[in-house]
């Protein structure tokens, strides 16, 4: 038995008798289908980009790619999951690429649970997503809330000052809640401020702190380790248990970083 | 209101039901019992539905009055319990009269043991479920561990409400009125926790050469100390990095077996986090999830591959013997 097969052979046949118009669908459904456990498979998107969709009957064990595209696909089918559940699949796990789905091993088989999964695929294009939200963050960045600011400054030639200016001035997508709960993967970092994780993760990131990592940035919603360096602190709250959204941030929605002053952030965390 | 006094927390001990599965797109990961075959069984015994909250404890068990007095049941691992200084039955359901105190020592067998009561641990539901998430500090009772002077609230039996049966659950039964229930002996034979696991391949497992498999697999590991809730840290046999760069963060799965820089295993435990950028070399297959939650800092593990199909024919010959008359009899 193979754990993953790249064409699903129901849209090879069928592909006979389309239109060059109706290629867009069988294109925008190319993904790659990986056991995960006994009880979860992991569907990829957008693994090699435009070109190459055809290929051998196995993949070659690639990672999946950054991608816009492959994101929207991710918040798609996930859409269409969420609208029209499939009984027996347990829970969703969206990532930047890839959707891990849990199902009830008992009722399904990981082929069925994919034979399912390739009809929502196919109907991906017609899935709207919502509009995004626009949610603004306001940040105090520098001294003992931005530890590792300094660090990133030095590394990459840029002053604090182009270093805010540069991270408040980008619409930043949220590509996925995953890690710990409410904490949203935001991308992409402006170039400029790429830098790697700390070789050694802390292990208490205090709540509310802004961390970039690689082209990534997010907030740490809970005083949990972390390896991402810390460039400001917000004092809004990321995730709480008494709102009726939980997660201040949800996946797909559009955020921006404002500098705020230590009094501005003094004010906001009494409030 | 009845109510349970807890006159000695122990050492890490939470309320916990069979977890809040669903909520991965917000990050949130199911927590739950860690052994939750033990937690489902001590509510059968009871005749309650099988999800019901329990308390969990870890290692060293705590002290417990109980003031109004309950029919409970424990499962899992004997902590030497005690009702007023006379010994209690693991696995069968007994009970206890007003006023008297239940007392729990340091194990005696594997990490966790279940006090199980008749009609459940009461706690405000967070996400459908009552499981504590320590991480967030949500759930459970107020989100944390149980302190002394802690009083929790025990629910009424045989409610015919819904009760939560945990989408985790795969089967429910009903609560009823029911006497008093002992496991079988063939069902503790079965479902006695194993050191050695048994895995299937992790997403990523073409990712690490076959020396590197070899080793993973022919190695004893240890549970380190650090080990929690949200992931089981072993030691042994270092597994060689794959030579480029590193993956782009994805869903995990509970009881995947990453591999950080370092070559020392991870296994995701019940708390996980819901996504990571760490290769898998492995899966623990779902028969064996409760043997996880069985180990204690210093045991030694191995691992195990089983083909898929075996991993199927597994979780359902125990879900069938869950399920089964033969799990338990009456008294």
């Amino acid at each position: 038995m193979s754990s993953r097969s790249r064409i699903p052979f129901s849209t090879l046949f069928r592909l006979w008798g389309y239109t060059f118009a109706s290629m867009e669908t069988w294109r925008g459904e190319v993904a790659r289908f990986q056991y995960s456990s006994d009880q979860s498979l992991l569907v990829y998107f957008d693994e090699q980009g435009e070109q190459k969709k055809t290929g051998g009957a196995k993949a070659p064990p690639v990672q999946s790619r950054i991608t816009l595209r492959g994101n929207e696909n991710v918040r798609r089918l996930l859409r269409l999951l969420e609208l029209e559940p499939v009984p027996g699949v347990r829970n969703l796990h969206p990532a930047y690429c890839s959707l891990l789905v849990k199902f009830d091993a008992i009722r399904m088989r990981h082929e069925e649970v994919e034979g399912i999964l390739r009809k929502y695929l196919e109907r991906l294009k017609e899935v709207k997503l919502p509009e995004p939200r626009r949610v603004e963050i306001p940040v105090c960045y520098g001294g003992e809330f931005g530890p590792d600011l300094a660090e990133v400054c030095a590394r990459r030639g840029i002053t604090q000052a182009r270093a805010i200016e540069l991270h408040s001035s980008v619409e930043y997508v949220v590509y996925f809640l995953g890690f710990v709960p409410g904490f949203a993967y935001l991308g992409e970092l402006p170039e400029e401020l790429v830098t790697p994780r700390l070789a050694a993760p802390r292990n208490r990131v205090p709540a509310g702190s802004v961390g970039i990592a690689g082209n990534q940035t997010g907030v740490y919603p809970f005083a949990t380790p972390g390896g991402w360096r810390l460039i400001g602190r917000t004092a809004l709250k990321m995730f709480r248990a008494d709102s009726d959204g939980l997660s201040l941030l949800s996946i797909g929605d559009r955020v921006r970083f404002t500098p705020i002053s230590r009094e501005r952030f003094a004010t906001l965390e009494s409030a | 209101m009845r109510l349970i006094e807890v006159l000695e927390p122990g050492l890490f001990t939470t309320v916990q039901d069979v977890g809040r599965e669903g909520y991965g797109p917000l990050g949130v990961s199911p927590s739950g019992a860690a052994d939750a075959v033990s937690l489902r069984i001590g509510n059968r015994l009871l005749g309650n539905a099988e999800g019901e909250a329990g308390l969990e404890m870890t290692l060293l068990g705590g002290t417990f009055a109980l003031p109004d007095g309950a029919v409970l049941a424990l499962a899992g691992s004997d902590f030497g319990a005690t009702l007023e200084g006379k010994p209690v039955e693991m696995w069968t359901a007994f009970e206890a009269a007003p006023g008297q105190v239940l007392r729990f020592g340091p194990t005696r067998s594997g990490a966790r043991c279940y006090l199980c009561v008749r009609g459940g641990v009461e706690v405000q539901l967070f996400l459908d479920s009552a499981s504590t998430h320590i991480l967030s500090g949500l759930g459970g009772h107020k989100g944390r561990a149980l302190k002394k002077g802690d009083v929790l609230t025990i629910g009424l039996a045989n409610r015919n409400e819904q009760k939560r049966t945990g989408k985790n659950a795969c089967s429910t039964v009903g609560a009823g009125t029911v006497g008093k229930r002992r496991l079988s002996a063939r069902a503790l034979k079965e479902l006695q926790p194993r050191k050695v696991l048994r895995v299937t391949p992790g997403p990523q497992s073409d990712w690490f050469s076959e020396a590197a498999k070899k080793i993973f697999y022919e190695s004893t590991y240890r549970v380190a100390e650090e080990s929690n809730l949200m992931g089981i840290r072993l030691q042994g046999g270092v597994i060689p990095a794959r030579a480029g760069g590193e993956m782009i963060s994805e869903g995990v799965s509970l009881g995947a077996v990453q591999v950080p820089e370092g070559g020392q295993p991870i296994i995701l435990f019940v708390e996980q986090q819901t996504t990571g950028g760490y290769p898998k070399i492995a899966n623990v297959i779902s028969a064996d999830f409760h043997s996880l939650g069985q180990l204690r800092p210093r045991d030694e593990i191995r691992f195990e591959r089983v083909e898929w199909d075996t991993a199927r024919t597994l979780l359902a010959k125990q879900e069938k013997l869950m399920a089964s008359e033969e799990l338990m009899r009456e008294l």
